[in-house]
């Protein structure tokens, strides 16, 4: 891999989505495009490297990803993806101390927590590069820049694309994340959902200071064929108090055929996954549906991005 | 009652704290965490042609640090300091909003990081338009939710 450039990225933190510029990300996008297509590229070059993950939270796509991505550059990897089975819970060690313990022991450490913030606090603490790899309900950087990277993929460029969320906006910490990267573009965003799932007051007010159109409400059935991108995000039962409304208004978000009949021929339909029935499987079959290449690109996303900071 | 009739014996030497709104010079007095033994007294409810009620807090023997003056902005956002030489007035400066907040607020956010126990973490606000914002969550913390994130 000796010939990319790995700019400003060496040893830097990945904790929010806000500390990406439009010209890093359009170069981790390059560089995601490279360890896609030619792959060979990439293996085994960070041979001697050790990459400690911890996920104080259950992950699949993520902690997957991130294992092949750093098991295809050669690196060796450490950690734990149950915390029952470290000191942490066990013992009742401080997240601080499992952080300092595994600065002695990695070259980056790749971390799910269930608090906000905790990728921060972390990066505070180490002096390894940290990597937030979900933080409580606040953010999910690495998986904005997969979503960004795979709508690149699909329409060659992120500008003038009009883009729908839909879902729990509130809780779901893809979002956050999605909507801080997309504000380095000029593109005009549509929050879908129910009052007490819109987005949260601080995306809002950054994405007014950053002077990006959007519009909030509570429906689908107006916007979607002016559409070009439709994210959708699961709604999670147990952030309703009354479990009759999410009963109520899970159906109305759900995407089936019907909900894209008169969509774009060019739209797509992405997702963070896992999806519970949000997405009616006979989506999959259709040109919208490119979760499960976006999934994929989460492998390529992640291997830029590890041989960046390490290299 | 008339501020220029309260019969409240003069300092020496030490800080006086005026235009607090009225009922808040508790929470001056708990924020600047004033020794419980110091000579410092509260004068609450006094007429104030500009406010209409106001607090007052003189304490004899101490002068503020520029971080208190400014912690006093969170609650007292008008508030004037003066500091008090041989019972005369030497110094007179208003509070002035901090752009960092360190450890007396908490974040609103359960969830965040900095409310964890067993944490060697302390609160941390940025000043933002109109608010505060958790330096570690982001959550934010609109001016007048600041009094009741106070951790006093």
């Amino acid at each position: 891999m000796g010939s990319i450039n790995t700019g400003n990225f060496k040893n830097r933190d990945i904790v929010s989505a806000k500390d990406f510029s439009r010209e890093e990300l359009e170069f981790i996008f390059d560089v995601s495009k490279e360890a896609k297509e030619k792959p060979e590229k990439f293996r085994n070059a960070l041979k001697d490297k050790i990459i400690a993950m911890i996920f104080f939270e259950p992950s699949t796509r993520t902690y997957q990803s991130f294992q092949t991505s750093a098991k295809s550059l050669g690196c060796d990897v450490i950690g734990f993806s149950e915390p029952n089975s470290s000191s942490y819970i066990g013992k009742g060690e401080s997240f601080h101390d499992t952080i300092k313990i595994f600065e002695n022991y990695s070259d980056c450490i790749i971390i799910r927590h269930p608090s906000a913030g905790s990728s921060k606090f972390a990066s505070e603490i180490s002096k390894k590069p940290v990597i937030n790899a979900g933080s409580g309900f606040q953010e999910h950087p690495t998986q904005a820049m997969l979503d960004l990277f795979t709508i690149r993929s699909e329409f060659g460029k992120i500008d003038s694309l009009n883009i729908g969320l839909v879902g729990d906006l509130r809780y779901g910490r893809t979002v956050p994340s999605l909507c801080y990267s997309l504000s380095n573009f000029d593109v005009r965003l549509n929050f879908v959902a129910p009052d007490t799932l819109q987005i949260r007051p601080e995306v809002e007010e950054f994405l007014k200071n950053k002077g990006i159109e959007f519009t909030k409400q509570s429906s689908l059935d107006s916007l979607v064929n002016g559409l070009d991108v439709l994210y959708v995000t699961r709604l999670q039962k147990e952030r309703f108090v009354e479990p009759t409304e999410y009963f109520k208004l899970k159906g109305s978000y759900r995407i089936t055929s019907d909900t894209v009949k008169n969509a774009k021929e060019d739209m797509i339909i992405l997702h963070p996954l896992p999806r519970v029935d949000e997405i009616s499987n006979d989506i999959d079959n259709t040109k919208f549906a490119k979760y499960f290449e976006q999934a994929r690109n989460g492998l390529f996303v992640r291997t830029a991005l590890l041989s960046l900071i390490l290299s | 009652m008339a501020e220029e009739k309260l019969s409240v014996s003069k300092i020496v030497k030490g800080t006086a704290i005026d235009h607090i709104p009225s009922g808040r010079g508790y929470l001056v007095q708990k924020i600047l965490k004033i020794d419980p033994g110091a000579r410092a007294v509260i004068i609450a409810n006094v007429d104030s042609g500009k406010y209409g009620k106001k607090d007052l807090i003189k304490i004899e023997g101490k002068y503020l640090t520029p971080k208190e003056v400014n912690i006093i902005s969170l609650i007292a956002p008008h508030a004037t300091i003066n500091k008090i030489e041989n019972s005369e007035v030497v110094e007179k400066s208003e509070v002035k909003f901090p752009d960092v907040i360190e450890e007396v607020l908490k974040c609103p956010n359960l969830s965040c990081i900095a409310n964890a126990e067993n944490e060697p973490i302390v609160t941390k606000f940025i000043k933002v338009d109109n608010a505060l914002q958790c330096h570690y969550c982001d959550s934010l913390l609109k001016q007048e939710e600041i009094v009741n994130n106070l951790k006093v």
